[in-house]
């Protein structure tokens, strides 16, 4: 039996002037699994993240997002992601009830059954009882996690998560780990970018390794384990792109 | 393009307003105070204020002192604002004027009478009038008599000398800048009340400036981009924001120059057309402020580079316009705020209709430039401003 493909990267490539951030990158994910995205900063995660969303154009290569192009049918592949940035992208002067409505409404969920999706979504994030307070008078991780439950507001079919967890305590990360495998279950797709390792291992199907702009390992947690002889994935992942810092986002 | 989420996009920008006080001061505050100050400093309260000019009168010939031109000087003086002095030669009162005796210098012209006369022989035949040209000299240091003198003189030309009943479009007679003035219990305020109306929307520039660059900064403006949205719904939504802002703040500083007694000398319709002219000027605000957003590289930037644009508009399109030089007022004409603040004073303070030719002439101006200027500022954006 083939599984069916919720996104399908072929031969992406971004250029910045003589900087390649994505190198022919290809890679399929099935329908209702958990792909990390791994890789140090500056990889190429966020580049790729970008141009699944169209926001950036590629310079090569195509992306389908549900079977659309998603430089071609932007509008109507945008419908069925939802996305939650790698910058927590929140108005500071909205409350969070009204942050998460306000992206209800721009993704034209009918009326009679969003204010009981606004509701769902807080309540998942747990952060219902604070709701209707301004956000900005949040700490970091509360506004994480409204940027999450804004990009969630839609049930879309496919999942976008920029860092999901950074900056959360481990209560509100647990929280949004269990609403990602909730996801999972009702046969979402979700892509994430993370550096934390533990939580690719935990959450994660499947995870690819970025580097430079090229995908240099790809597969479950277990079998890339297997494969480096590692204890753990953050093991494979020192493995695979040393020790040396690096810089940029 | 959908209506639904430009709405709830302006929705948001309306909560900006009244949850952030700088905002809630440059948009809403700030009007008000200013005009509240202008009444205050220029004479809208406190009991009468009216201004008396002293006018010289130097006749340049014996039609110059004809019946007509008789009638014309009584009529100056029953204005109540101007009190005539006559003087014999024109370097005489030159001289008075230059000591500060005298805030002006009307120079009536040999032709006065037979003009007058011809114009009322053929009031509709301007090829048989005479056509002659009152000379003003004026006070330059005096904006008010700068701004009243001329627009009296106009006035008292037309309905008291000519005898016409309404703003005609030619008459025999050409002075200076005539106009239409409501002349009873004339103030300084009387004169600045109509750029009141523009000077409060110029503001806008900042708040779009502002808050584009900001949602560009932290991220927001690439997150409703990853959304079903368009940049045309963005743009939408911030024009449906900003033509309620606009008229909100048309309707304060009607509130508070009425309550400082300045009634516009216009019925609902003017008032309505007033309103429109306010309120589509608010469209070449927004493009000024996406322009600004655009180049500027932090809100804070946005700030400063909006005083690029926003200062013109005020020095040479609001009501300090009349006291600049002939070539700064020349350069008013460039520039969208003038003709709000023309059509405004013609509607409120000229009493002109709406269908005269200036407020017509004026609100085009307004309408085609504040489209251009939108749709340059929409596509400087897109262009330059990276999301």
């Amino acid at each position: 039996m083939t599984s069916v493909c919720a996104v399908v990267i072929k031969n992406l490539t971004k250029d910045y002037g003589d900087t390649k951030a994505v190198d022919r990158l290809s890679l399929s994910i099935p329908e209702a699994e958990v792909f990390g995205l791994l890789g140090p900063n500056g990889s190429g995660k966020t580049t790729t993240i970008n141009c699944l969303t169209g926001l950036l154009k590629p310079t090569e290569g195509t992306i389908e997002v549900g079977g659309l192009d998603v430089q071609t049918d932007g509008v109507k592949a945008r419908r069925i992601m939802g996305v939650s940035p790698q910058e927590t992208a929140v108005y500071s002067y909205l409350t969070g009830k009204e942050n998460v409505r306000l992206f209800g409404e721009l993704y034209s969920v009918p009326k009679k059954s969003l204010g009981g999706r606004v509701d769902y979504v807080l309540e998942k994030v747990g952060l219902m009882d604070d709701a209707g307070r301004r956000v900005s008078k949040y700490s970091g991780g509360m506004k994480r996690r409204v940027s999450i439950a804004m990009a969630l507001v839609t049930d879309p079919k496919i999942v976008l998560l920029d860092e999901p967890t950074v900056g959360m305590d481990p209560q509100s990360r647990r929280a949004v780990w269990d609403f990602i495998v909730e996801l999972k279950d009702k046969g979402k797709t979700v892509v994430l970018t993370t550096h934390y390792m533990e939580e690719a291992e935990e959450l994660c199907d499947r995870v690819g390794i970025i580097d430079h702009g090229k995908l240099i390992a790809l597969g479950t947690p277990a079998e890339l384990k297997a494969k480096y002889e590692a204890r753990n994935l953050e093991d494979v992942f020192i493995q695979l792109t040393g020790r040396t810092i690096r810089e940029g986002a | 393009m959908k209506v639904g989420r430009a709405l709830a996009l302006a929705k948001k920008d309306w909560k900006r307003i009244f949850r952030e006080p700088a905002f809630l001061f440059i948009i809403i505050l700030f009007p008000v105070m200013m005009t509240v100050a202008f009444g205050t400093s220029f004479g809208a309260v406190g009991g009468s204020q009216a201004t008396v000019f002293n006018v010289g009168i130097v006749s340049l010939g014996p039609g110059a002192n004809s019946t007509t031109a008789s009638q014309f000087v009584g009529d100056l003086r029953a204005t109540g604002v101007i009190s005539t002095q006559n003087f014999a030669d024109n370097r005489t009162a030159q001289s008075a004027l230059s000591q500060g005796k005298l805030q002006g210098v009307i120079l009536l012209p040999s032709t006065f009478d037979s003009t007058v006369q011809s114009f009322r022989s053929y009031p509709n035949e301007p090829r048989q009038w005479v056509n002659s040209t009152v000379s003003l000299y004026l006070d330059k240091g005096s904006l008010l008599s700068a701004q009243t003198i001329p627009s009296i003189v106009g006035q008292v030309l037309q309905q008291g000398v000519l005898g016409t009943k309404t703003v005609v479009a030619a008459t025999p007679f050409t002075v200076a800048s005539p106009s239409l003035v409501k002349v009873e219990g004339t103030s300084m305020f009387t004169m600045f009340a109509p750029g009141l109306f523009a000077f409060a929307s110029i503001y806008m520039i900042m708040m779009v400036a502002q808050t584009y660059t900001a949602e560009r900064e932290n991220g927001l403006l690439s997150r409703l981009l990853v959304t079903p949205t368009t940049s045309a719904d963005v743009i939408m939504g911030s024009v449906i924001s900003y033509l309620v802002i606009g008229l909100v703040q048309a309707l304060l500083v009607l509130a508070c120059v009425f309550a400082l007694g300045y009634h516009p000398a216009t019925d609902m319709v003017g008032l309505l057309v007033g309103f429109l002219i306010v309120t589509v000027f608010a469209l070449c605000n927004i493009g000024f402020g996406l322009i600004t957003a655009a180049i500027a590289k932090s809100a804070g930037a946005a700030t400063g580079i909006s005083f690029l644009f926003l200062m013109p508009q005020l020095f040479l399109g609001t009501f300090v316009g009349a006291a600049l030089s002939g070539t700064a007022q020349a350069a008013g004409r460039f520039v969208p705020a003038y003709y709000v603040t023309d059509a405004l004073t013609s509607l409120f303070t000229r009493g002109a209709a709406v269908t005269s030719q200036t407020v017509l002439t004026d609100l085009a101006v307004v309408s085609a430039s504040s489209v251009i200027i939108l749709l340059v500022g929409i596509e400087v954006f897109k262009r330059f401003a990276k999301t």
